[in-house]
């Protein structure tokens, strides 16, 4: 292991998220963490929302605002009492805005253990294209 | 490594300046966020990953961690007497194509961390579960630490 060089994981203090419009339902919303790439071809977001299920998950683009909504359920039942709370359970939200066109009909969406891959291909115009000049 | 004692002060009794004590903590975060201290939603905490909630009812401790993106069998769980021990590894695939990151936030690494619970658990009984992300350990007490009713004779 002394060859080995180990990186702890950090617990990140979830930042809570002002929301842009008043919230409906009560309860804390959150800032899911993210990675958002991109290459010639497409724009990834993976996102964390651990206890977001297939179906609390809502993910809507529109006018090139990407918004993502996951929605937790409480899993504690009303029989148990608290020993440590450490993390509350809330509304994951985080809205984006790309500056690249997307076919919408391309995107593709997985959630697996509690992280979201979010897969935006762009559309043909965007991409990058050679261009040679030409010599007289 | 580190130990936390999960209920330093008060092992069998609620302490009667219990609620007095979560509206304390309640004024404490309220003057936080007021001061700008960010909007974390302070709670108590280890400060190491990954978070947990533990609750309790007569039969058993609940714990649960938030553990997204690690798969089941790389999360190793061990439970002795009222010690109970996760330890695993978040790794985040690197991407085979030239990429470029906009935003870099969800962080990798190993994890080993320990609780003490409040009473003695039944280790060969522990039941894990996991779910979107969350891992859900139930623990059931052991029959000594289990809470008696006592018939008041006449």
């Amino acid at each position: 292991m002394a060859n080995q060089a180990r990186t702890e994981i950090q617990k990140t203090d979830r930042a809570g998220v002002p929301t842009v419009a008043e919230q409906t339902r009560s309860g804390a919303v959150y800032s899911p963490a993210v990675d958002i790439f991109e290459n010639d071809n497409s724009i990834t977001v993976l996102a964390d929302m651990p206890g977001v299920s297939a179906q609390d998950l809502q993910i809507d683009l529109r006018e090139s605002v990407l918004t993502l909504t996951g929605r937790v359920r409480t899993p504690e039942r009303p029989t148990e009492s608290d020993v440590l709370r450490e993390y509350r359970s809330g509304t994951f939200f985080r809205q984006f805005t790309l500056s690249e066109t997307i076919n919408q009909a391309g995107i593709d969406a997985k959630l697996t253990d509690g992280v979201l891959r979010l897969e935006l291909p762009k559309v043909e115009k965007a991409k990058p294209r050679q261009i040679t000049v030409r010599t007289s | 490594m580190l130990v936390r004692r999960v209920w330093p002060s008060r092992p069998t009794f609620d302490s009667p300046f219990a609620d007095f004590d979560s509206v304390r903590r309640e004024m404490l975060r309220l003057l936080d966020s007021a001061a700008g201290a960010g909007d974390t939603f302070g709670d108590v905490g280890a400060g190491v990953f990954p978070p947990m909630n533990i609750t309790q009812d007569n039969d058993n401790f609940y714990v649960r961690a938030e553990v997204p993106g690690i798969k089941p069998d790389e999360l190793s769980i061990s439970a002795v007497r009222n010690r109970l021990s996760l330890a695993g590894k978040r790794e985040i695939q690197r991407e085979h194509e030239r990429v470029s990151y906009h935003r870099r936030e969800r962080a990798e690494g190993s994890f080993n961390r320990t609780v003490t619970l409040p009473t003695e658990i039944d280790a060969d009984k522990v039941y894990a579960k996991y779910t979107d992300g969350i891992l859900t350990l139930t623990l059931p007490k052991s029959e000594e630490a289990k809470p008696r009713q006592i018939k008041v004779r006449t």
